[in-house]
């Protein structure tokens, strides 16, 4: 492990702060289902152990896969539907 | 061809899409746009992952994702917008889960070759520590949120103790690990350790402080998830964690500002719930009642109205009603605005959802501090399902468990209508002073019923 990876924490971090700060908080809700789905990235790290030949790597992997398959697919689609209702009525 | 370079590369890339899709949330109208920046950089992620040369065994990984792409599917149409809250602290849970289960596995596969560095420990056992506590914690706050166990906190006596000290231990077998990091049954402890203090942090929470908890446990996921990248070395899972804990850290904050707690009482999570306190004032002026008839001409005379909707209303399930209402004031003129408080409902936007869905302009949908200020030209304000929130208390009364939270000053309105089922007090168990002031009239019924008689009263004309 390098102190790289600690530098892109720092800075990722940063960045997260700003970006987030802007949302506008009508849209707080569908912000924490997509930066729920987001982070189902952990999604890369549990199909390496999935797709390994280890058993009880690809046992807990497999646990894994499903768990941050649910998060991505379900807080993506989820955040979409949301989206969708916030509309704008033409008067 | 080298394809852990190509895999790094798609992942930056994959990178940057996230950071573009959760920047187009700063305005509904580039929402849409980022969050398709979001999933094609989750789609590159996962086949750069794919082809990377790492992935020796397919089997699972299919059965994994067909299984979890079903029911993350099946979540996402069927779940109605009402349970929006559960679902969210659902999730929270499934990414630690993953999170987690990823550690372990680390854990194993290094121990077995007996080579975990400090720096290693370090990261997975941040890890598995948070990432175990948001499980339960999650869970309990979902099993709440359901009602599939009782939303009414549970304390005794001793409890802030029992927390502290059981986090202080778990926090001590974490430095213990760093220093002895092949004493696995003491990993596996401070695992146990953890998914108890989950279930005893969110234990003393009751329904009201639910947006505090659930952002928390946001936050926790995600520096679980970028505890995870350090581990496995994957800068894409540590940007993507970072921003994902900055998020519910920035949401924790704005959710705790709004209920005037303390910073540090958010950071550890001892939320609790506030001491039922009567004291102050006991109320011996009387109240006006309202039957709809009253209401509607008061709102006929009216140029500016503004709806403020609370937890009740999402129980009522009234959103729409309430939207029919506001359609038909809107046809006689009259100008119609939604305030928000923050800590509204039960997760951060709750209101602004149900009222989208509902069908209501997201420009209508103002925050407390756009509309304070202006607040004594509105000529009449309808607090539906709201209490806590509007008690004016919170300004006067510093004997008042609220004093200082930051409220709707619904009562500079020249008229309010405060629509409730009784005169129960709100979450917090206060008098609300609101009620007996002279411009204060009661509306009182289910809000779903009195808001569609209300309609059709307009309606008759």
């Amino acid at each position: 492990m390098s102190i790289e990876l600690i530098y892109i924490l720092i800075l990722a971090g940063f960045v997260g702060f700003e970006i987030i700060r802007k949302v506008t908080p009508t849209l707080h809700t569908p912000l924490m289902s997509a930066t729920n789905a987001i982070s189902g990235i952990s999604l890369v790290g549990s199909l390496v152990a999935a797709g390994s030949d280890d058993s009880t790597a690809r046992i807990l992997g497999l646990i894994a896969v499903t768990a941050a398959t649910i998060n991505v697919v379900g807080g993506f689609m989820i955040t979409e539907r949301m989206l969708k209702m916030f509309k704008k009525k033409e008067k | 061809m080298d394809f852990t370079y190509l895999t790094e590369i798609v992942y930056l890339i994959s990178a940057i899409l996230f950071i573009l899709g959760l920047k187009g949330l700063s305005h509904p109208e580039t929402a849409r746009r980022g969050m398709h920046y979001a999933e094609v950089g989750m789609l590159l992620a996962v086949v750069g992952t794919l082809v990377s040369g790492k992935i020796l065994t397919w089997d699972f990984i299919i059965v994994g994702i067909v299984v979890g792409s079903a029911i993350g599917a099946a979540m996402a149409i069927f779940m109605p917008m009402t349970a929006m809250p559960q679902r969210i602290a659902l999730s929270h849970a499934f990414g630690a889960l993953a999170a987690v289960l990823v550690g372990v596995n680390e854990f194993i596969a290094l121990s077995k070759h007996g080579e975990i560095s400090q720096a290693l420990m370090a990261a997975l056992g941040f890890e598995v520590l948070f990432g175990a506590l948001t499980i339960t914690g999650s869970l309990m706050a979902f099993g709440k949120l359901s009602e599939m166990i009782s939303g009414s906190p549970v304390t005794y006596k001793g409890q802030n103790f029992v927390n502290i000290l059981s986090f202080l231990i778990a926090v001590g077998i974490f430095v213990y690990l760093i220093f002895n990091p092949t004493n696995s049954a003491m990993f596996y402890v401070m695992i146990g350790l953890s998914l108890a203090i989950g279930i005893f942090i969110v234990l003393p929470i009751g329904g009201a402080d639910m947006p505090v908890v659930i952002s928390l446990m946001n936050s926790y996921a995600g520096l679980a998830a970028a505890a995870t990248g350090f581990a496995i070395d994957n800068k894409v899972l540590i940007i993507a964690g970072s921003l994902d804990g900055a998020s519910g850290f920035i949401l924790s904050i704005v959710m705790s500002k709004a209920m005037n707690r303390s910073f540090a009482n958010v950071l550890f999570g001892a939320v609790g719930s506030p001491q039922v306190n009567t004291a102050g004032l006991a109320e011996t002026r009387p109240i006006t009642r309202f039957g709809i008839e009253d209401t509607k001409f008061v709102l006929e005379q009216a140029e500016r109205v503004v709806i403020v909707p609370g937890y009740g209303m999402a129980v009522a399930q009234a959103q729409h009603a309430v939207r029919e209402l506001g359609d038909e004031l809107e046809k006689q003129g009259i100008k119609v605005e939604y305030a928000i408080h923050p800590v509204a409902g039960r997760m951060p936007g709750h209101m602004n959802v149900l009222l989208a869905e509902a069908n209501v302009s997201y420009d209508q949908l103002l925050e407390m501090e756009v509309i304070n200020p202006s607040m004594d030209t509105v000529d009449v304000c309808i607090v539906i399902g709201a209490n806590d929130v509007v008690n004016p208390a919170a300004r006067t009364d510093k004997g008042s468990p609220i004093y200082g939270m930051p409220i709707i000053d619904v009562d500079k309105a020249k008229t309010v209508i405060v629509m409730k089922r009784s005169m129960a007090t709100g979450f917090a168990g206060i008098e609300n002073p609101l009620f007996y002031e002279p411009n204060t009239k009661m509306l009182f019924g289910d809000a779903k019923k009195v808001m569609q008689e209300l309609v059709t009263e307009f309606k008759k004309v």
